[in-house]
């Protein structure tokens, strides 16, 4: 009997060996180990041995439906893990093949400067202050020291609806208005906008462009605070290392009035194409609020001074990206608008 | 302005500064200089000739042989083709060699067989601008004067080793208009004197008052003065004097032009000269033109006055226009022999209106319109006087016939040091502030902490005080100003609601893979209001420059439309691009229009392009829907928005939609109609406009949590048999409406019509959820509320499939 047993494990154990897969596994299991099986059957017949002989039979049936099972575990591990391996072979795709796209867009070139200006500016306690496009000849000009009539208002060529309405040629008529609703209290606002001028469109000449002008109003505003002030719009808009200079200029909204350049960030103030070889490009005008404008938009200018500035984001936009046409923010080529679709070290 | 160094130096030390250095610190402190000019571009080689003889060339009509001498013996052989060659001239040649401006060298060479030794130039071909080049020359070589030495420079003679500064000024900066001003400025920034010229002449014992008389009936024209000269006579000016005006970019005329128009240029002061023969009266009249009256101005064309124009008269007929043009009845010509010199004062909002009506800018005006400096009118008539004797031979006639209302007191500004520096920011001294306006030559005091300054009239652009604080700080160096931030006050900056929703729009667009496109806001006629939804009162320009551009736009979709055209027509195959843009309503001749901030969106073509994949998706309405979708969605407003079938002018009739908030309509959705894209070489594409203002203004519930469900929804679904043109999104309604408040969602999982459904019918199906938060649902209760929604539908005549 033990030489039955025996053999019976060496066939259980060479079947198991033989087995390629699960199933094949599993039948043997059932023919060795099952109920009907012939260990099982051996166990049965173990009442016929004498009892001596039982317990070391019984132990030696044991021994073997445990190595048989313990085989049968490794084996079934050793299968498998095969038939992952086999899935995964099945599954296997080619991962450089272009994934789904999800379709995105992204704001426009001169939106993308607009909200980074703007949100310099709201760091710095700003409020954004918008106006009408369509504007009187009154918040237009005269509210901003420009009576009918001014040599200054040549400078700037303007379409009328009527004698006493037109597009507005800056966004300052939206520095007027603000000046009237705050009644006297002080504040700082950015107003950006679209604005008109008789101009003929050509590379750098646009009858609508956009404008960006800032103003603060207060008890101690000097002009130190507006160079400070630039200075951190410049940093912002073309990187830390620039600096900017004020040179003396004229608006007959500001006095004094400055232009102000920003050293060049493409050769960094040695000088090049960008700049015209100077190191230094013009990039925007501002100044200290002339004291008729305070006095018309309801402050004491003795007791009140601020500073004011504007800029185009038509021109910050072309010295940032290098574009060299004004049209194109106009012309909206998706070949141009794709271009400004990735974001950028902030 | 044009200031040439050369004539600078006459007023001003700035031999010790390089003319770059020189236009940088001008520059730099407050007057920008546009370009530096070196008027001899490089030129070597061009000396003065003397034209011993002149032949025909044997074998060129056009061309002459001139034996010409260059230096002592040194005679060379020259072809010129110029008319106006001759022997006994000098002239002035270009030798082998020689580089002349525009790339030009002058070779050896052979011309016809003839041998060329050079080249006999004209005033162009040296680059002088033809515009200022006197008549005389203008079509050929330039002649000398006779005492020009053969060999030597000839561009020192004719003033071209100068160097032209070309200023940029701004409207204030009138007082630049003049080489005067421009010394001035250049002595403040340098700390130097200005050398003024020195007025001397004689008088004859005959008086100016004896031949004319004066009478200003204008208020327009404060002062009047003239002057009157005997016995000039008219020649070509001296070389040095026309050359500083070509320089100055005047063309020289005759010495009694040329005079006045260089102390325009000295002073600032135009001033003009009458031919007093051809007064015919012995009286000067300033009046204001009648309406209707003619003039012919020095440039023979008749002008027509308006009632409001300034003119001199004869007592008789007008004989210039004040301030703007002589007329030709009394202009200066060869014969003249007394002259009357006009300096005179003209209001320059006079002058302006009447030079801008006419269409007649000259230097004259342009001075006039920024005003002239009250206190240099009569020194402009004595330098004229003074000029005339010494250029023109002329005996000045003993004193000033004038009328005289002009105030010329300077204008006093008084400012404390203390508020100079609170203004900038800075802590400059008493002393520097009273060293730079001791530069200016401004009359300064200081007093009781204050300093009393009586700003002298050429600068009449300082008037109060900030403008001495503009002063201080540009020549005190506006790089000495520090850095710093606005302090002391309260304001927390931020974006608004409606700006912050504005920018949460855009980012839905962006994320729906929609471009940001900015058109143009003006339009034409025929685009102002196409699908526009709501068409009001237009606002037009009223010299538009084109009728492309000539009103303002009602709806953002034509442009949108233009651009996806454009997109197509460069072959892209999918256009996608939104717009925020305001639209303008309801224009009256008094009030602004209302201005509508609106959102749209033009897709054509391809929506899904998953190539590989095998998968694609052309745009559709659903597509464009489902974007404006989101944006509902995103604003909290899905639930207030319904869409009606509508019929917008130049949109599909069957794939149109209104947009209704609350019931108001707030915009529209549609297919381009067939015939649009046709016309715009589209093919589908599908526009969409909403009234960003409306739905951004909408007022929405806060966010409140809700417990997330602990019980489990239940779904029926129901197919039904619907008339095709049974909106589902009105069964939807009655749906959601009978199905009780167990009823949670509603959604349309499958549509079909086809073979297998009667024409004119179409299936729907829906899926129900219902859904009980407090606990889990009994069949039963699922039941009951079910059978209400069949009941409703049945109603409503829906068959259940
Ligand atoms: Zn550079």
């Amino acid at each position: 009997m033990e030489q039955q047993l025996k053999q019976l494990e060496q066939e259980a154990l060479a079947k198991i060996q033989a087995a390629s897969n699960l199933k094949e596994l599993n039948d043997v299991r059932v023919a060795y180990l099952g109920k009907k099986g012939p260990i099982t059957d051996l166990l049965k017949g173990m009442g016929k041995l004498s009892p001596e002989e039982r317990p070391k039979m019984g132990a030696l049936v044991n021994a073997v439906r445990e190595n048989v099972t313990a085989q049968l575990e490794e084996k079934a591990a050793v299968l498998e893990e095969q038939a992952i391996q086999e899935q995964l072979e099945k599954e296997s795709i080619d991962v450089t093949l272009p994934g789904r796209k999800v379709r995105q867009g992204n704001r426009h070139p001169l939106t993308r400067v607009i909200e980074e200006i703007e949100d310099l500016f709201i760091s710095m306690g700003y409020e954004i202050a918008e106006g009408p496009e369509v504007e009187k000849d009154y918040y237009n000009f005269e509210a901003l020291n420009l009576p009918k009539g001014h040599p200054a208002r040549d400078m700037q060529d303007t379409f009328y609806i009527t004698e006493e309405i037109l597009l507005r040629t800056h966004t300052s008529p939206v520095q007027a208005r603000t000046m009237l609703a705050k009644k006297g209290e002080p504040f700082r606002i950015i107003c950006p906008g679209k604005v008109f001028r008789r101009d003929n469109d050509d590379a750098t000449h646009s009858h609508q462009f956009m404008q960006i002008e800032g103003l603060v109003v207060g008890e101690d505003i000097r002009m130190s605070d507006l160079k400070g002030t630039l200075d951190a719009l410049a940093k912002k808009m073309f990187g830390a290392e620039r600096e900017i200079r004020l040179r003396p200029s004229f608006f007959p909204f500001t006095e004094p009035s400055v232009e102000v350049d920003v050293s060049c960030h493409k050769c960094g103030g040695s000088g090049c194409n960008v700049c015209k070889h100077t190191g230094w490009i013009e990039i925007l005008g501002g100044g200290m609020v002339h004291p008729n404008v305070l006095e018309m938009g309801g402050y004491d200018s003795k007791k009140f001074s601020g500073f004011a500035f504007g800029i185009g984001a038509e021109r910050i936009a072309m010295l940032k990206y290098g574009v060299d046409d004004i049209r194109h923010f106009y012309t909206n080529d998706n070949r141009f608008l794709a271009q400004f679709h990735r974001t950028e070290g902030v | 302005m044009l200031v040439s160094l050369n004539w600078l130096k006459q007023y001003v030390d700035i031999d010790h500064l390089a003319p770059q250095d020189l236009a940088e610190k001008i520059t730099r402190s407050g007057i920008e200089v546009d370009a530096v000019i070196d008027r001899s571009q490089g030129m070597t080689n061009v000396v003065v000739g003397y034209v011993v003889s002149k032949e025909k060339h044997p074998d060129a009509d056009k061309l002459n042989v001139c034996q010409v001498e260059v230096g002592e013996g040194d005679v060379r052989q020259i072809i010129c083709g110029a008319p106006n060659v001759a022997a006994g001239q000098k002239v002035i040649v270009a030798l082998p060699g020689a580089r002349l401006p525009g790339g030009v060298k002058i070779k050896k060479a052979k011309m016809r067989g003839q041998e060329s030794n050079g080249m006999i130039c004209s005033l162009q071909e040296l680059g002088i601008e033809g515009r200022v080049v006197p008549k005389d020359y203008a079509d050929g070589i330039y002649v000398l004067p006779e005492d020009a030495v053969p060999g030597s420079d000839a561009l020192e003679l004719i003033g071209l080793r100068d160097t032209v500064l070309e200023l940029g000024l701004t409207p204030n900066r009138s007082d630049a208009l003049s080489m005067l001003g421009v010394a001035y400025e250049v002595a403040a920034i340098l700390s130097q004197e200005v050398n003024l010229p020195e007025i001397q002449y004689n008088t004859t014992s005959e008086k100016a008052e004896d031949y004319i008389q004066v009478r200003v009936e204008a208020k327009e024209n404060p002062l009047y003065a003239a002057k009157v000269v005997k016995n000039v006579k008219i020649a070509q000016s001296p070389l040095w004097l026309q050359h500083y005006l070509m320089a100055a970019g005047v063309r020289p005329h005759n010495n009694v032009v040329d005079i006045t128009n260089y102390i325009l240029m000295e002073y600032g002061q135009p001033l003009h000269a009458f031919d007093y023969d051809a007064l015919k009266t012995n009286e000067i009249v300033v009046r204001l033109a009648k309406e209707g009256e003619k003039i012919i101005t020095l440039d023979d064309q008749e002008r027509t006055l308006k009632a409001h124009n300034l003119v001199i008269t004869n007592g008789e007929e007008p004989v210039a226009i004040a301030g703007v043009m002589g007329g030709a009845n009394s202009e200066v010509t060869s014969d003249t022999t007394t002259v009357v010199i006009e300096a005179a004062y003209f209001e320059g909002f006079s002058v302006r209106r009447t030079s801008k009506e006419l269409g007649l800018r000259s230097d004259s005006s342009a001075r006039f319109e920024k005003g002239v400096d009250p206190n240099r009118v009569l020194l402009a008539a004595e330098r004229a006087a003074q000029l005339l004797q010494e250029l023109a031979g002329g005996e000045v006639l003993e004193g000033t016939v004038a009328v005289d209302d002009l105030d010329k007191t300077p204008a006093r500004v008084v400012v404390s040091p203390d508020f100079i520096n609170a203004r900038l920011g800075m802590k400059i001294s008493l002393e520097d502030m009273l060293e730079i306006l001791n530069r200016l030559k401004f009359d300064v005091e200081a007093a009781n902490g204050f300093l009393i300054i009586d700003v002298p009239t050429r600068r009449q652009d300082i008037k109060i005080e900030e403008d001495i604080v503009e002063e201080i700080a540009r020549l005190y160096g506006y790089d000495e100003i520090p850095m710093t931030l606005p302090v002391n006050y309260e304001q927390v900056g931020g974006l608004t609601s409606y700006q912050a929703k504005r920018r949460i729009a855009r980012n839905v667009m962006e994320g729906a893979g929609l471009y940001q496109a900015v058109t143009y806001s003006l339009t034409s006629e025929e685009l102002a209001q196409k699908f526009a939804f709501k068409a009001e009162a237009t606002t037009k320009l009223l010299m538009p420059m084109s009728e492309e551009r000539s009103i303002l736009r009602q709806s953002l979709i034509p442009h949108l439309v233009e651009t996806a055209s454009y997109n197509v027509a460069r072959k892209a195959d999918s256009v996608a691009l939104y717009e925020v843009g305001s639209v303008f309503l309801g224009q009256t001749a008094e009030e602004l229009p209302y201005e509508e901030e609106h959102i749209a969106l033009v897709i054509s073509g391809k929506w899904v392009d998953n190539a590989w994949q095998g998968e694609k998706l052309t745009v559709d309405f659903f597509v464009a829907k489902g974007i404006v979708e989101s944006l509902f969605e995103k604003l909290g407003l899905t639930e207030r928005v319904t869409y009606e079938k509508a019929t917008v002018e130049g949109l599909h009739p069957g794939q149109t939609a209104a947009i209704l908030l609350d019931g108001e309509k707030v915009g529209l959705i549609g297919g381009l109609h067939p015939a649009e894209r046709k016309k715009y070489d589209l093919k589908e594409t599908f526009v969409a406009e909403i009234n960003l203002q409306a739905i951004l203004e909408a007022e929405v519930e806060e966010i409140v949590y809700k417990p997330i469900p602990r019980f489990p929804a239940i779904t029926r679904d129901i197919a039904l048999v619907l008339d095709r043109s049974t909106p589902a999104g009105e069964i939807s309604e009655i749906i959601r409406k009978a199905g009780t408040k167990l009823l949670k969602d509603v959604k349309v999982f499958d549509v079909y019509e086809g073979d297998k459904m009667e024409a004119d019918k179409k299936s729907v199906a829906f899926s129900l959820t219902y859904f009980n938060p407090e606990r889990t649902l009994t069949d039963e209760e699922v039941v009951n509320a079910h059978e209400k929604v069949l009941k409703a539908l049945a109603e409503a005549g829906a068959e259940v499939r």
